[in-house]
């Protein structure tokens, strides 16, 4: 088989990239080995969020991404119809609470910092805070409104940028594991060989979340994306009683840490189909899916202090995955210096699913030198593999 | 002394704690439901039951020394309404020496405040908690007087409460027949039974080496005797038929039923329209594999726990008995527990249990060779007909997205439609949701409706307290 450009995962990221490439003409093929948008992508949330994230690289990323959802929302219901289920988009907004006097000063003081970046973010009396979300806990010490915050229904959102793909042109493969490279004389890579089938290639782009790791040596390289454990909580239906993104100050200590143990933070917020979601801790134990009861209940906890009346609800089930972590806290998105052919898109960690859309014109844009479809306008120098925040994390610098 | 855990008190694990107690080991038995006896002997009154409970409920004798014996033993603790919430197979849950499994248990009111909360640990582990009966959906199966056979014969043992003046029963499997006469008994006019396999098929399953079902003999004469005595004389029992809508203005008032093909299609022009005010649908059951998966247990292609001749599954010092191995009825449940508490106990099966179980799992098979879900029952589906009732989701929904996503496996559909995700889990709909998308564990291991981590409801109070580890509980 034959393709301009080879990506391998399904997830939401190799969805975007293979549509905006689909969309610049490019012959693609998505390869995944098993079903797309059923890894990383299904074992999350969907929040979009700006708020967590300091002023940098990715809080742009972010801006961008914030900026062109409703757009790209428009263009998949416009194109895919009534057929095709909603992705649930909605800009509902984030409001982060501090519950302690010690977390209300760094709260407001990160906050004015990102409104400095660009981000639109108001501090909230607990008067103000209240009427927005009435159970929350009146003790709140600090609280600031995120109104650029916004979700989407994660998988929705995959199947549509895939189905979108395939109108494109793209072709997709699922239950096909890639096993490895091939290179030419000079050693650029010019395809992939999977479980069954060999398919040549300008250009292979690694989007296979935390499994890049992994990819990446099957194809004679590296790439220092590693699983970081989560897990969710989901209660039964009820009545709508939290309206925003709601979580409490400590999020933003956890996602930029990179402390092995368990951190966990709750982020709680209600969804299309009545349940609410309460996520989610984070651990560095590898692939270890096992059920933990202590992780389940510091979730619970944590989200009892924003929510007291959660108390009585119940949690009906709980699920998680692993975030494809970097060491730095950013993605990689862009051509291996090392390995000419090889791209990556991947290591969002905790934001794959708000950054998917900017990832894919980004990509494109760096593979196809196509001005990007929706406009965007971030240097992708920050995402290169060869930063330097990269190179101790590299087995080749 | 050896200590074991049994999880579930239904046939299979009454027999177990027995069996591990008489082989020395100290037992904790623990169970959901607020009495022992499971699926079988679980709905009886309170008080001593009359003459009549006994001729209703089959091997009644069976069931009271067993639970006197439970009841009746120190080295047994007994815990009822006691809800195993979660498995924890992490490192934490190891405790020297035993299976490296530790139960989360919740003690109380299932919807109640502040349960009592218990971490159990012991030497040996014993899986029992059985399995759920089967309703495949069929237009109008949500209408008020349509019932689960299980629900209906709950209703008339334990409540003697009668589903109706005058009803069907339809589906497939051995167990109609008891259905129907535990209605009967309750004051229902039952006018007629619907099994969905026809002659040739029943005959598959039932008829190759006779000698074989002859070491059964008690199950084999039990059925036989629904048949050729209760029913024979008093209600049609009609082969390759099934119940394929029910109709009626806010309840069931007739039902339609249709001639099944080999493969459980409906044959058109066969249909025939009944007028009735109940319908019991039963089509076989569902493992509650939730905690074998939890426990690490691997799953036969079958979908079944995977089990030696001892019980013993692919994870040490856990055993598993009764209906998550195989769905053989109650004396299957039995024998299996037997041997499954004395293996646990470190004790020697009998060599008696270790051939009756080999008949029983033999009856096992001819059930599911005989009675087993063929897939044409799917054409008698429409696309209004709601297939995952706690998210009301229709079949039409669900094709639409399966076609719009290109998809066939069961995690992406599930978030797409909403199907399964509901307050049952998947519990009811989520065979019939694989089976309607294409779904196929064998592909992935995640594309099951099998595994649920948390294997009951918790209420986020509850689980907060959790948060700091309790000592360590020793069953
Ligand atoms: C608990 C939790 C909560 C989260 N919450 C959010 C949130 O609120 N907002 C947000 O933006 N993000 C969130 N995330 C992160 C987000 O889910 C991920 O960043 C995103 O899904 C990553 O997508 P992906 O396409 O890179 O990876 P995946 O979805 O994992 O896709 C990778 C694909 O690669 C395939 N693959 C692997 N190996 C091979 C191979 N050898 N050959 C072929 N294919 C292969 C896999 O089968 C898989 O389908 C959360 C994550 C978790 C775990
Ligand atoms: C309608 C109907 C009619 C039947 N008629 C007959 C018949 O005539 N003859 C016959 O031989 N068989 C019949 N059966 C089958 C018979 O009921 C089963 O064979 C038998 O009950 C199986 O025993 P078991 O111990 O495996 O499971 P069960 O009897 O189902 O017992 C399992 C127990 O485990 C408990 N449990 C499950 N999960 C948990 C948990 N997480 N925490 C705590 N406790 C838990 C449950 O509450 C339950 O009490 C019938 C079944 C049905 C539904």
């Amino acid at each position: 088989m034959r393709a301009d450009v080879v990506v391998i995962g399904a997830g939401i990221i190799g969805a975007a990239c293979a549509r905006a490439l689909a969309r610049e003409g490019r012959r693609v093929v998505v390869v995944d080995r098993g079903a797309p948008a059923s890894a990383t992508t299904a074992r999350g949330e969907g929040n979009l969020l700006v708020s967590d994230k300091a002023p940098g690289p990715e809080l742009d990323l972010a801006l961008e991404a914030a900026a062109q959802w409703p757009l790209l929302a428009a263009e998949l219901a416009a194109e895919l119809g009534d057929a095709f289920p909603p992705i649930e988009y909605e800009r509902k907004g984030g409001i982060v609470v501090a519950l302690t006097e010690a977390g209300a000063g760094p709260l407001r003081a990160f906050a004015r910092s990102q409104a400095a970046a660009g981000v639109e973010a108001r501090d909230l009396t607990a008067a103000e805070a209240l009427a927005l979300e009435p159970d929350l806990n009146p003790a709140l010490t600090a609280a600031v409104h995120y109104p650029q915050d916004a979700q989407v229904q994660p998988v929705i959102a995959a199947e549509a940028l895939l189905a979108s793909a395939r109108r494109a042109g793209a072709r997709v493969l699922t239950d096909a594991a890639v096993v490895g490279a091939f290179r030419d004389a000079t050693g650029r890579v010019t395809g992939v060989r999977t479980d069954s089938t060999r398919i040549d290639a300008d250009a292979v782009v690694v989007a296979a979340g935390p499994w890049s790791g992994a990819v990446a040596a099957a194809l004679g390289a590296d790439v220092p994306v590693r699983p970081r454990r989560g897990t969710v909580l989901v209660t039964a239906r009820m009545r709508q009683r939290v309206f925003h993104k709601v979580y409490d100050g400590d999020y933003f200590g956890a996602t930029q840490s990179a402390d092995a143990a368990l951190q966990t933070s709750s982020v709680v917020e209600s969804t299309p189909g009545g349940t609410v979601l309460i996520g989610s801790s984070r651990q560095q134990i590898g692939f270890d899916d096992r059920l933990d009861v202590a992780v389940l209940a510091q979730v619970a906890q944590k989200a009892l202090r924003l929510f007291p009346f959660l108390e009585t609800v119940p949690v009906i089930r709980s699920y998680g995955g692993f975030r494809p972590y970097m060491p730095d806290h950013l993605p990689v998105v862009g051509e291996d210096h090392r390995h000419p052919g090889l791209w990556y898109a991947t290591g969002h960690e905790g934001a794959g699913i708000g950054l998917a859309g900017v990832t894919g014109a980004l990509l494109s844009a760096q593979l196809t030198g196509a001005e990007p479809a929706l406009g965007s306008v971030i240097d992708p120098g920050p995402f290169q593999l060869s930063r330097p925040s990269l190179a101790p994390h590299l087995e080749v610098p | 002394m050896s200590s074991v855990l049994v999880i579930g008190a239904g046939p299979a694990g009454l027999a177990a704690a027995v069996a591990a107690r008489d082989a020395g080991a100290r037992v904790t038995l623990l169970d959901s439901g607020d009495g022992l006896g499971g699926q079988y002997w679980r709905h009886l009154p309170p008080q001593r039951p009359s003459r009549r409970e006994a001729r209703l409920h089959h091997g009644w004798s069976a069931f009271e020394r067993l639970q006197g014996r439970v009841r009746g033993d120190d080295g047994i603790e007994v815990l009822t309404e006691a809800q195993v919430w979660a498995i924890e197979t992490a490192a934490a849950a190891r405790s020297a020496g035993g299976p490296a499994i530790a139960a989360r248990v919740l003690i109380g009111p299932s919807d109640a405040a502040g349960r009592e909360s218990r971490r159990l640990t012991a030497d040996a582990v014993v899986l029992a908690p059985g399995a759920h009966d089967r309703t495949l959906p069929f237009p109008g199966w949500h209408l008020p007087g349509v019932f689960s056979a299980g629900a209906a014969q709950a209703l008339a043992k334990g409540e003697r409460i009668a589903v109706g003046r005058k009803a069907v029963v339809a589906g497939a499997g051995p167990f109609l027949l008891p259905v129907a006469q535990s209605l009967t008994s309750a004051g229902t006019d039952v006018i007629g039974v619907y099994e969905a396999s026809r002659l040739p098929t029943l005959a598959r399953g039932w008829l190759p080496h006779p000698q074989r079902l002859l070491r059964t003999a008690h199950k084999g004469l039990e059925l036989a005797g629904y048949a050729a005595h209760h029913l024979a004389r008093r209600v049609p029992y009609r082969l390759g038929r099934a119940v394929v809508e029910a109709r009626g203005d806010g309840r069931v008032e007739e039902v339609v039923t249709a001639r099944l093909d080999a493969d459980w299609a409906p044959i058109p022009g066969t249909e025939r329209t009944v007028a009735v005010d109940a319908v019991c649908v039963s089509h076989g059951f569902t493992p509650r594999l939730e905690l074998p998966i939890a426990a690490g247990c691997a799953i036969g292609p079958d979908r079944f726990v995977l089990v030696d001749a001892d019980q013993r599954t692919s994870v040490g010092g856990v055993y598993a008995a009764g209906e998550i191995t195989g769905i053989g009825g109650v004396d299957a449940a039995l024998v299996e527990g037997r041997i499954a508490g004395r293996r646990a106990a470190g004790g020697e099966a009998p060599r008696a249990d270790l051939r009756l179980r080999r008949a029983t799992t033999d009856l096992a098979r001819r059930i599911e060779t005989a009675h087993g879900i063929r897939s044409g029952w799917t054409s008698w589906l429409r696309g209004d007909t709601v297939v995952c009732r706690c998210e009301e989701v229709p079949y039409g929904r669900l094709r639409a997205a399966a076609a719009a996503t290109e998809q066939t496996a069961l995690r992406s559909l599930k978030l797409t439609t909403r199907a399964g995700l509901g307050i049952c889990q998947a519990r009811m709909c989520g065979r019939t949701v694989e089976e309607l998308t294409g779904a196929d564990p064998s592909r992935s291991a995640t594309d099951t409706s099998d595994r649920r981590p948390l294997a009951a409801p918790i209420r986020l109070g509850d689980l907060a307290e959790l948060a700091t580890p309790p000592n360590g509980d020793s069953a």
